[in-house]
């Protein structure tokens, strides 16, 4: 044990063992595989939400649980899933990969490193304690719309707000270190427009975290001193204004959109020149593309507000900046594109995760343009289209480039090979359940069905039974990923150093699988 | 209604197109697709819909196809071998100008779309709508006619919303006690406001979807063609109930609505009369029941035991077995910040009377004591 | 990145520098100041484009009663709601007023308590369209300040308001709205 804590100064090859490993781990890898964990955990149970939701709505009628406790459902299933499952795992991802990709021996701030991370069960397991409290959990959808979330509120919305502030110091910290990290430990020779679009995507992603989690934090402590100290930031009674509630919110909440999304365009950057064979086109218009999506989503939050009665001259500015946003968006799909045409391609499991992820993030990309067209969304507002929409974007698009990043570096980490036949299957199970799950709903929005609800009326029956078991199908395939990840720890084929016929990268082609617990001690030399 | 001519002009190849297409489907296309809904603006708003479905199809199909193509033919498997090249300037200006072409050409009509749906001036009839947690008043400004709108008897059980096996229940969530009744052919403003939190008043027919903001007034507009019974619901999550306060819209010839008209004023003045007779303790305990049972059993529980904290019990509440004049005032003006609304201008006299009684003498309160409607009416 | 040479190096990489680190501390504090400036920034934003609908103020002295467009006449609808709690029958008193842009009008709302005790009330007002609320002026309010009933009170409150001849050529019509909130019980 006496080498564990001097192993920062003496290189000490290999983790101490025993759990204290863990909780005083400063090490850059054994802190992704933390965060990596943590977001499975909560995938997992922001998926068993999910399908508590998908069990009440498979038929008309109330039948499993009352309507307040379905509303802290979804409430608490956006909650985890977009602070818990998907920030986290990137900020593993970027933990494993960052310094491995820029020939960094661990991250610039590593003591701060363990803080970011150990901060989280804490505020996940605060915020889902609520659960079991008086009065129910939180109740009023991850958006927590003000005055519902502060006059109406249940007592344990003060958990909320504490758990929500420890989530965004969290991740402030974990930008930061992504930050000091790419701009001073980078080897010699690795010039920014060198890096790999992971890094990039990574960087411009950390930029918007230190911009925006501070906004968000704003936000809930406004609502903790209208709740407690007699402000009236958003109670129209004491003056102030509800709708403001929503400004400040998406002033956030838009960035942070794109902060589930980036980091995934780093990802199939990384995986589809791979299995092409061919370098990504247009890398420079990639990273121009990246940080342009990300100056315009500061600029287009209202266009969640179209129906909260803007000026017209408002609507119109969110509108068209809004569909501005398909340019960019589009020059990166065109590109991956491109860097397939005329390649020499295979289809391994982290492949095919890119494919789908490229074909289904489209279709998200095709219904944000629709909802971006502000009198359509009158009609589209708040429907089930909306949470297609989203879910297109954020399983489909976020999560399926994490578990293509997990299928593509696994081999890297573990120095296993994961078993090629049962990723395939779980592509292919999850792929098609996904869309018997989300697909769907893109009708029963267009129909009419508000999101949301407990409970509809009987024309919308038969796409939300359809939608359910897809939902249940999707639910177990995630189960099943589960025991893939566990099987490729545990052993397998052993990986080459290279791993893919066609990787490139400082990761691949510099170390050996599985990469040493301290890589690049000395920086390798990038021309 | 310019825009919307032009907008068909604009896009006249693009629509015939896909009206041939929808005739093949005209009944599954319901179900599917947004409506075209019963006013101008929803026709535009549909027509819209379609032009920007088609062109995502198009560039999908154009995107999917170059992708499949590529999977097909350039694959090892095939003795593909790559390519070298990674950039070509002159595709990525085309890949950059011609999606920002055709954006330009969907704002074109956007824009005139939204200005007509913005445009609420002069209208013929204004409705003054109030989302509550979780039904909805409507106040005819110009006639003096309110009331209060929520889900239909049918939809519930025991007082709770929803019911546990709608088979065969014909518009189950979609149904109201008492529907809002319009003209056709009358531009109608609607102004929305809240009593408490936000809701959303939405009739997808009628393309109206518009925040009720409490202490901020929204409007928005409906000019409705045919008459007919349109269907909605509120699009906003607004707490516990917010799945079930449906919203009805009867749209009928003027001269039905003039003849409803002076029926709801008649019956107004009824309510309003029967207020200063004498009840008995029996007969207002036996008709608080209901009372309870339609207005508070939702969040006071069919036994009055409540879910505390959020929603306190009724029997054994101190309110309830306290001093009447405090019972009678939370009843008829609500409580601040929470979900106990304002029942005076929800409910009569007659009824605000009679459910403080059976309040009193029943759930398992034994006060003893009884409220005239007479006494309620001197309060308002 | 097929251009990576396969020999190390063992020149020293760029040391992390408190002072960039202390700098990138900063930005999070800074956005979460940013964060409650939003809330007087959105008020100027709003009371520059009526984005929510608040209506403006000025000094009688400053309308200028020659710039009367006798020409125009819009139509001012008058409403008034009150809040869950307040005992009070809150009501304006002319429904609808017909009004030439620039001149100085007077309209009423009648407001009176129903309750035994003293009771406070606070008013918030709104105007629909938005577009017409910064051309909507009040010379003269009862609305954003604490408002005390006696037990069964009734009073007749004024309000005088003008309408800027600037007022967008396309609105005849515009909705003046009053909500009454309590506010004694608001933070209990």
């Amino acid at each position: 044990m006496s080498t564990a804590t001097t192993h920062d100064e003496h290189h000490e090859h290999g983790p101490a063992t025993g759990l204290m490993r863990w909780v005083t781990t400063t090490n850059h890898k054994d802190i992704g595989t933390l965060y990596l964990w943590l977001s499975f955990i909560m995938l997992l149970t922001g998926g068993a939400m999910a399908m508590v939701i998908r069990a009440e709505l498979f038929q008309p009628g109330l039948q499993l649980v009352d309507p307040n406790f379905f509303n802290s459902m979804t409430t608490m299933h956006g909650l985890i899933m977009v602070f818990g499952a998907i920030m986290p795992a990137f900020v593993g991802l970027a933990n494993w990969l960052i310094p491995m990709m820029i020939g960094a021996p661990d991250m610039a701030l590593p003591r701060m490193n363990n803080w970011s991370f150990w901060i989280l069960p804490f505020a996940f397991t605060m915020l889902a304690s609520t659960l079991f409290m008086e009065g129910g959990a939180p109740a009023f959808g991850w958006t927590f719309y003000a005055p519902l979330s502060t006059t109406f509120a249940p007592d344990t919305t003060d958990f909320f707000i504490f758990a929500v502030h420890l989530m965004g110091i969290s991740s402030v910290m974990g930008a930061i270190n992504v930050i000091a990290t790419i701009l001073n430990m980078r080897a010699p020779g690795m010039t920014l427009m060198k890096m790999p679009l992971f890094v990039w995507t990574w960087l411009i992603t950390a930029y918007l975290l230190i911009a925006v989690m501070p906004v968000l934090a704003g936000a809930v402590t406004m609502m903790l001193t209208d709740r407690h100290f007699g402000t009236s930031f958003f109670d129209a009674a004491g003056g102030g204004d509800p709708v403001m509630f929503q400004h400040i919110f998406w002033f956030f909440g838009h960035p942070e959109v794109y902060i589930m999304i980036l980091p995934a365009f780093g990802i199939i950057s990384a995986i589809i020149p791979t299995f092409a064979r061919k370098p990504l086109f247009g890398y420079s218009s990639m990273v121009y593309a990246s940080a342009s999506i990300a100056i315009l989503s500061f600029m287009v939050w209202a266009h969640h507000m179209f129906t909260t009665g803007m000026p017209v001259a408002g609507e119109l500015y969110f509108m068209y900046a809004t569909i501005m946003i398909a340019v960019p968006t589009g020059v990166k799909i065109f590109n991956w594109v491109a860097t397939m045409w005329r390649g020499s391609m295979t289809f391994e499991t982290p492949m095919l995760w890119a494919l789908g992820f490229v074909v289904m993030f489209t279709i998200g990309g095709f219904s944000g343009l629709m909802l971006g067209v502000a009198p359509v969304d009158t009609q589209y507002h708040d429907t089930y289209f909306v949470v297609a929409h989203f879910h297109y974007v954020l399983v489909t698009g976020a999560l399926y480039s994490i578990i293509a990043a997990f299928y593509y570096w696994v081999p890297k980490w573990t120095g296993n090979m994961y078993d090629e036949k049962l990723g395939k299957i779980h592509f292919w199970w999850s792929t098609i359940s996904v869309n018997v799950l989300f697909f769907p709903q893109h009708f029963i929005g267009l129909a009419g069905m508000p999101r949301r609800i407990p409970d509809y009326a009987l024309q919308f029956a038969e796409f939300n039974m359809i939608s359910s078991i897809g939902g249940f199908a999707f639910g177990l395939a995630q189960v099943f990923f589960l025991y893939i990840v566990v099987k490729t720890i545990k052993g397998g084929e052993k990986a080459t150093d290279k791993v893919w016929e066609g990787a490139t990268g400082l990761e691949f082609e510099e170390l050996p699988s599985p990469a040493p617990y301290h890589s690049f001690d000395e920086a390798p030399a990038v021309k | 209604m310019i825009s919307s001519r032009l907008l068909r002009r604009f896009f006249a190849p693009v629509l015939a197109f896909l009206s041939f297409i929808s005739m093949s489907s005209a009944h599954a296309d319901y179900e599917l697709n947004m409506t075209q809904g019963v006013t101008p603006i929803s026709h535009q708003i549909y027509d819209l819909h379609m032009i920007v479905l088609w062109i995502c199809v198009i560039i999908g199909i154009g995107v999917f196809g170059a992708m499949a193509y590529s999977i097909m033919k350039h694959r090892k498997s095939k003795g593909a071998v790559a390519a070298e090249f990674h950039e070509s300037t002159t595709v990525e200006i085309i890949w950059t100008l011609v999606p920002l072409a055709i954006l330009i050409a969907i704002a074109v009509p956007a824009t005139a779309t939204l200005i007509d749906l913005e445009d609420t001036s002069e209208a013929d009839i204004n409705i003054q709508v109030n989302g509550i947690q979780w039904k909805w008043r409507y106040n005819y400004i110009d006639e003096g006619v309110e009331f209060i709108s929520a889900l239909a008897e049918s939809s519930r059980t025991n007082g709770q919303s929803g019911v546990a096996d709608p088979t065969g229940n014909e518009n189950y969530l979609l149904e109201v006690d008492k529907p809002i009744v319009v003209p056709v052919k009358k531009k109608i403003r609607f102004l929305f406001t809240s009593d408490d939190v936000i809701h959303a008043w939405w009739v997808p027919e009628l393309a109206v979807k518009q925040d009720a903001v409490p202490g901020f007034i929204n409007d928005s507009w409906a000019y409705i063609e045919e008459p007919g019974v349109y269907r909605g619901q509120c699009a906003e999550l607004c707490g516990k109930d917010h799945g079930f306060m449906p919203i009805v819209v009867n749209a009928v010839s003027e001269q039905e609505y003039q003849e409803w008209l002076v029926a709801m004023k008649a019956e107004a003045a009824a309510v309003a009369a029967s207020a200063d007779k004498e009840f008995s303790m029996e007969e207002l305990v036996a008709k608080g029941e209901s009372v309870y049972a339609a207005n508070c059993a939702a969040c006071h529980g069919p036994t009055g035991a409540g879910v505390p904290p959020v929603f306190p019990a009724i029997t054994g509440s101190s309110v309830a077995t306290g001093d009447i004049s405090d019972h009678i005032d939370i009843i008829m003006n609500g409580k601040t910040g929470t979900a106990m609304q304002a029942f005076k201008t929800q409910i009569s006299d007659v009824d605000i009377a009679s459910v403080v009684t059976f309040q009193r003498n029943s759930l398992g309160n034994t006060v003893g004591d009884m409220v005239q409607p007479s006494k309620i009416k001197s309060l308002r | 990145m097929s251009d990576i040479k396969s020999s190390h190096t063992t020149q020293p990489r760029k040391s992390v520098s408190a002072k960039q680190v202390f700098k990138l501390f900063m930005v999070p504090v800074l956005m979460f100041g940013f964060g409650f400036a939003l809330v007087p920034l959105y008020d100027v934003f709003c009371e520059i484009t009526g984005l929510n609908g608040k209506t403006g103020r000025v000094e009688a002295s400053v309308v200028n009663q020659k710039e009367v467009d006798s020409s125009r006449l819009v139509k001012v609808k008058f409403l008034a709601n009150s809040g869950n709690g307040l005992p009070w029958n809150f009501e304006p008193v002319i429904q609808e007023m017909e009004v030439h842009p620039g001149q100085i009008y007077e309209a009423m709302y009648r407001v009176s308590s129903k309750s035994d005790k003293n009771t406070v009330g606070q008013a918030v007002p709104s105007v629909s369209p938005v577009q017409a609320s910064v051309h909507f002026n009040k010379t003269e309010c009862f609305c954003f300040s604490k408002q005390e009933l006696a037990a069964r009170e009734t009073r007749d409150m004024p309000l005088r308001f003008v309408i800027n001849h600037d007022l967008p050529k396309d609105i005849v019509e515009l909705t003046l709205s009053y909500t009454f909130f309590n506010i004694e019980q608001t933070k209990s």
